[in-house]
């Protein structure tokens, strides 16, 4: 005789499977913000505008004028002397940082199946995010062509 | 005389159109569960005679009929219309009343489970409660302000046409149960609740429309809405239902700016 025949009969069923996060009284309720629609909007306008930003730092850096080999620490240093560059490659910092930030931020909503999991991979994300962003912007701004 | 869809006919097909006897053999594999047997679901298969013209139903009927009464599912009309017998067959989410053998090649087993994303209770019978709890927080039904009319509310041709599509929706959770978000956690609204919400949404008789937007604004609203599609061809009923939900997201849009 089988051990799972044994176990479960009519008074006393196996248990079924739940659906994860069952709607219960202590699900939060409704928050009446605009943020998931912001957060909608930004990624398709930011997307729009990395477009040409990446493609356009792609091809300048990569592409044109001797390629790759021509980026050492003189090439940037004489980008950077123009504010038109830094102005570019802030709004891509900052646009291409969020735009991701936000997409893994769905992307964990979606995947990660406990709330505590769900809670600190965002935590770390944010950090990440945040540290990166503003490193990135305190360099450009600080950014010293005479150092060394 | 089948000249149309040649291509989708099995050879069986064919000498059912061509002779008088109709009957092929079909294997029926279906996912079976009881929990007051086993806590673990497992495939079973049925074999039957079957005209390849009958429905996915009319199997399941001689399986519990003729073969294992045990066997557990839900159908009600029977043609398609009350949206009980939703279920995965072979993969797909479709009514078993709707769903011709000839149409999913009876050569090879057909896989029959219940839909996904929903506890199931035995066999192919899930409990359906968080699908209509997502459907009845989106109101659907007529909201407005004012004395009533003493005669009928009256619309044009035009205004009917507008959520015509979303009309249609017989609540059978085909979509809901076919969407990966939803999957993944039940809070997610889903598409069954979104159509229902579009089709008073849109309704230029109902005043209710804003609330209704609110409600769907909300975290697990439309904006969890990933536009895989899966919905629109788990649909029955033929509703575009991804186009629907796009449509919420836009009245969101253009009425928050």
């Amino acid at each position: 005789m089988n051990d799972s025949v044994s176990l479960y009969d009519v008074d006393n069923p196996a248990p079924v499977i739940e659906p994860p996060r069952k709607r219960t009284k202590k699900t939060p309720k409704s928050t009446r913000t605009n943020f998931e629609m912001y957060g909608w909007l930004f990624m398709r306008l930011s997307g729009i505008v990395l477009v040409v930003l990446v493609l356009g730092h792609l091809l300048l850096q990569l592409v044109l004028d001797g390629g790759v080999s021509k980026i050492g620490f003189a090439f940037v240093a004489g980008r950077w002397a123009s504010p038109f560059w830094q102005v570019w490659d802030l709004v891509m910092l900052w646009l291409a940082m969020l735009h991701g930030a936000n997409g893994l931020r769905t992307v964990i909503n979606d995947y990660a199946q406990r709330d505590n999991t769900r809670f600190w991979l965002k935590m770390l994300l944010y950090t990440a995010t945040v540290f990166t962003v503003l490193l990135g912007t305190l360099v450009i701004f600080t950014f010293d062509p005479n150092i060394r | 005389m089948s000249t149309s869809t040649l291509e989708k006919h099995s050879k069986a097909l064919d000498a059912a159109e061509d002779g008088a006897s109709h009957s092929i053999t079909i294997t029926l594999r279906v996912r079976r569960f009881n929990p007051e047997v086993s806590e673990d679901a497992s495939w079973q298969d049925f074999q039957l005679e079957m005209d390849p013209k009958e429905r996915v139903l009319d199997a399941l009927h001689k399986v519990k009929w003729e073969q294992d009464g045990t066997l557990t599912f839900r159908r009600s009309c029977a043609h398609g219309i009350c949206g009980s017998d939703a279920m995965r067959i072979n993969g797909k989410n479709r009514l078993a009343c709707k769903t011709l053998l000839k149409d999913i090649n009876p050569e090879k087993p057909i896989t029959v489970e219940a839909i996904k994303g929903l506890t199931v209770l035995k066999d192919l019978v899930v409990d359906m409660e968080p699908f209509f709890q997502a459907y009845r927080d989106v109101m659907p039904f007529l909201i407005t302000t004012g004395n009533q009319p003493t005669r009928e509310r009256l619309q044009t041709a035009e205004d009917r046409e507008r959520f015509d599509d979303t009309t249609k929706c017989i609540l059978c959770a085909a979509c809901t149960s076919s969407c990966p978000v939803f999957w993944n956690d039940g809070q997610y609204f889903g598409p069954a609740a979104i159509v229902n919400a579009h089709r008073f949404i849109f309704d230029s008789r109902d005043e209710g429309g804003e609330q209704r937007l609110e409600i769907l604004n909300d975290k697990d609203g439309v904006w969890r809405c990933r536009t895989t599609f899966n919905c629109t061809d788990a649909c029955p009923r033929g509703i575009e239902v991804t186009k629907a939900i796009q449509e919420v997201k836009r009245a969101l849009i253009t009425r928050r700016f």
